[in-house]
């Protein structure tokens, strides 16, 4: 009798997250979506565990559950409560026909999944990147191939990020503060922001040879500022004035700084002395860190903080 | 025999969080149900950490789960009072 | 029997389908920025079941370093739909008021 009780997890793990992302979008109260959303990507941290990639569980449940469920509930919290503005349902023709649409384009993407597992698609990218492991400065292969042999896309997916952060900031004030804080959470905030910063640290000098790196920690400290916020700071963690804008563009700046003085010696744009390639890693991850949480807490704020209006407009909308 | 006590542990962490569960899912009201999960799953997760840590060999790693149980206890005692205040802040209101 | 990465390849399809179908079909603006975070993670789990090789081999890591690039754009996009939505029911209001 062949009982495989890692396929009963599997099949457990997967009906979970069905069911949980069925709840989440078709539910009738949206706080109680967006909470059984936070669930869903906790669960799904818990998929990638069982798929082998820690660095992708880690981020995660950091960013795709914990940040991304805390903008949520801010974006719920923000809304007006509806007037008589019923929200109509659409007419069946119309569901219907998106049904049939997405059930069809389904069945052709499991139709070319099951093909291309079934057929040998030849030499796999992975291969090339443990063969070329040892010359990229660090030992953790995902760190490898985000700050080193795909380092353009990480400058990019840092642009991005600094794209929406100006357009967040582009859209207004800030949202309203939050009510001060109890003594729970004034004590809690006091001991869990230093234990966020350690370990937000931690996880940046660890990500060279274990899964860690910028993003995870990045998304700690973008943790710890959002914390912060609740417990009603008037600062949110984040320094004022000019070292806020740099720190925000601190991450693609640096970035691109050491890509473009690796084209001193005669080399292409990005490619890091050999040599030298773990400590430029190390100093891009440190600022990319710097940058992303800046950009989390901002966003993360809705808007210019009061702080730079200067106090002559308090367009409170 | 130390998988065996592994497991023992193992499993009444998850009979005490099929417990809260029960409790959340079957009791009338807000605190009563925030009385259900916050005890019962904070002592599910201590005997889950004790089971995972004879398990483990090198004391970081049991140094790193004991302090993830310390983090969900404080954090799920925050919580628990905030939503707590926040029910009675309604009571009071619709009073 | 079901291997491991078929399984959690035609779930990611699944659940693709299933946000996408309720990001067109939703009609307020939040659940329409929720379907396409649940799409987004359907199409990571796509890429992870294709990068895992097996429990002895280590996994491809190139799919894991486009989910992690995935991951952090797909929330700094949900931060700027809930900003414009913010704006836009404000602007809403304004002209509602008139």
């Amino acid at each position: 009798m062949t009982f495989d009780a890692l396929l009963v997890l599997d099949m457990l793990l997967a009906t979970l997250m069905l069911m949980l992302a069925i709840a989440a979008l078709h539910c009738e109260s949206l706080r109680q979506g967006i909470f059984l959303y936070i669930v869903f990507g906790l669960v799904t941290a818990l998929a990638w565990a069982r798929l082998k990639a820690p660095d992708v569980a880690l981020a995660e449940a950091a960013i795709g559950s914990g940040v991304a469920g805390a903008l949520l509930l801010a974006g719920l919290r923000d809304r007006k409560p509806r007037k008589q503005k019923s929200l109509l349902r659409r007419p069946a023709w119309q569901v219907l026909t998106v049904t049939y649409l997405v059930i069809g384009l389904a069945l052709t993407a499991s139709w070319a999944f099951l093909d291309a597992q079934a057929n040998d698609v030849g030499p796999r990218l992975g291969a090339m990147v443990q063969a070329e492991l040892a010359n990229s400065g660090v030992s953790n292969p995902v760190t490898a191939v985000l700050l080193n042999f795909r380092a353009y896309d990480t400058l990019l997916e840092l642009a991005v990020l600094l794209a929406a952060l100006l357009g967040v900031l582009a859209l207004g004030p800030e949202r309203a503060a939050p009510r001060a804080a109890g003594p729970v959470v004034h004590h809690l905030v006091a001991w869990l922001t230093p234990l966020l910063i350690v370990t937000a640290g931690y996880l940046l000098w660890v990500g060279a040879h274990a899964p860690g790196g910028a993003f995870q920690a990045g998304a700690l400290l973008a943790a710890a500022g959002i914390v912060v916020r609740l417990s009603g700071n008037p600062h949110n963690g984040l320094p004022s004035g000019i070292w806020v804008r740099m720190l925000a563009v601190a991450g693609c700046g640096v970035f691109m700084f050491v890509g473009l003085a690796s084209m001193g010696g005669g080399a292409n744009l990005l490619q890091y002395p050999a040599n030298w390639a773990g400590t430029l890693i190390l100093l891009i991850e440190v600022f990319a860190t710097l940058a992303i949480t800046t950009s989390l807490v901002l966003v993360y704020l809705g808007g210019q903080p009061d702080s730079w209006s200067s106090g002559r407009r308090k367009a409170r909308a | 025999m130390i998988d065996l006590l592994s497991g023992v542990l193992i499993i009444g962490g998850l009979f005490f969080y099929v417990a809260g569960t029960i409790g959340l899912l079957r009791l009338p009201d807000t605190l009563c149900r925030l009385h259900a999960v916050t005890k019962a799953d904070n002592l599910g997760l201590g005997l889950l950490a004790f089971g995972l840590l004879l398990q483990l060999t090198d004391p970081l790693s049991m140094l790193k789960v004991l302090l993830i149980w310390i983090l969900v206890l404080a954090a799920s005692a925050a919580g628990g009072q905030l939503i707590a205040r926040h029910v009675q802040r309604e009571q009071e209101d619709s009073s | 029997m079901l291997e491991t990465s078929t399984l959690y390849g035609l779930l990611g399809i699944i659940l693709a389908a299933l946000g996408l179908q309720a990001a067109i079909l939703q009609r307020d603006a939040i659940r329409r920025i929720l379907a396409i975070n649940v799409l987004g993670v359907g199409v990571f789990l796509v890429f992870i079941a294709t990068a895992y090789q097996g429990a002895d081999t280590p996994p491809d890591a190139v799919p894991h370093a486009l989910v992690l690039t995935g991951i952090v754009v797909a929330v700094a996009a949900t931060a700027l739909a809930l900003g414009l939505q913010r704006r836009l029911e404000i602007l809403d209001e304004d002209t509602d008021d008139e």
